[in-house]
């Protein structure tokens, strides 16, 4: 399906502005909050991308989730391995 | 009797194109294990020495690793046009923007080769001739590390990104456009666009930790 445009040129321009989010909040002192508000900007250029650029919007739904599967297979790695380490200070190692 | 245009596998032309889009998702999910792996290093290092990160991400200019997002993502509208242009069967402007494209990424490239030859100025190599004034100069190493790798890794997807649409372009010279045909270019965008979804990650991870 040919896409009009208006719908690459109106993501390009929202990446663009999400760039300068990003750029304008890595400036701003948001304490805890930097990292989440830099993530939740990449995973929102990253949803545009994928969507428009990449088709995944008119994508059938195998295409759909082929594209989740990658992420929520990396978010497993990054949640299951971090609780790990997160919580070991929690008990204390005793030795055998 | 197959569809004229089919490889023999196939039956229908619609089945060869979601097949051949299915292979390059799957190869894209195996990229994201692939980068995976380091930024689960990355998260690991960086939860373990949060302050280490924060002073090394701030010895990164800001102008570099921002001027080479806003080049990717330069690269990824003319890369999705070059694809809407294959799929409207107009072979010159095609041509024209898969040239844009590649030339946008060998700027990706030559920003970074100066980007580098700055962090080897500035004593930031690991191994070779790294040197911190100040705490956590082992910590910091961890950092510039997973920097050169992660980027150095990202380079070089760019860098084979180059290369397929560098045929893309030829095939395209050669008239080798008609129905059905427009998936390899489809097919090479999905690969590029993915190099950028990497760079719009490794941006704020790398150059804005903490805040600057």
């Amino acid at each position: 399906m040919i896409q009009p445009p208006r719908i690459y040129i109106g993501t390009f321009l929202a990446l663009i502005a999400l760039l300068g989010a990003t750029i304008v909040a890595g400036y701003i002192d948001l304490g805890q909050l930097n990292l989440p508000i830099a993530m939740s900007i990449s995973i929102a250029k990253t949803l545009l991308i994928m969507l428009f650029f990449m088709h995944v919007w008119h994508g059938s739904r195998l295409t759909w989730i082929v594209a989740g599967a990658g992420f929520f297979w990396l978010m497993m790695l990054l949640a299951l391995a971090m609780t790990d380490y997160a919580t070991r200070h929690w008990t204390p190692v005793t030795p055998f | 009797m197959p569809e004229a245009g089919t490889a023999h596998q196939f039956e229908t032309l619609e089945q060869q194109r979601d097949a051949d889009l299915l292979g390059m998702w799957t190869f894209l999910a195996t990229e994201v294990m692939f980068f995976g792996g380091l930024i689960m290093c990355y998260t690991f290092a960086r939860f373990s020495y949060p302050s280490a990160f924060e002073s090394a991400s701030h010895r990164l200019y800001v102008a570099y690793g921002g001027t080479n997002t806003a080049i990717l993502l330069c690269s990824s509208f003319t890369m999705a046009l070059a694809v809407r242009a294959a799929q409207m069967g107009r072979r010159k402007p095609l041509i024209g923007l898969l040239l844009a494209t590649i030339l946008f990424g060998l700027a990706f490239l030559t920003v970074k080769g100066f980007e580098y030859h700055t962090d080897y100025v500035e004593h930031l190599v690991p191994r070779w001739n790294f040197r911190w004034e100040g705490s956590d100069g082992r910590q910091a190493e961890i950092f510039f590390w997973l920097y050169f790798i992660l980027t150095m890794l990202h380079a070089l997807h760019v860098a084979i990104g180059i290369g397929i649409l560098a045929i893309m372009a030829v095939l395209a010279w050669r008239g080798r456009i008609r129905e059905g045909s427009d998936i390899p270019f489809e097919i090479s965008g999905l690969y590029w666009h993915f190099v950028d979804i990497v760079w719009v990650f490794l941006f704020p991870l790398l150059y804005l930790v903490g805040h600057r």
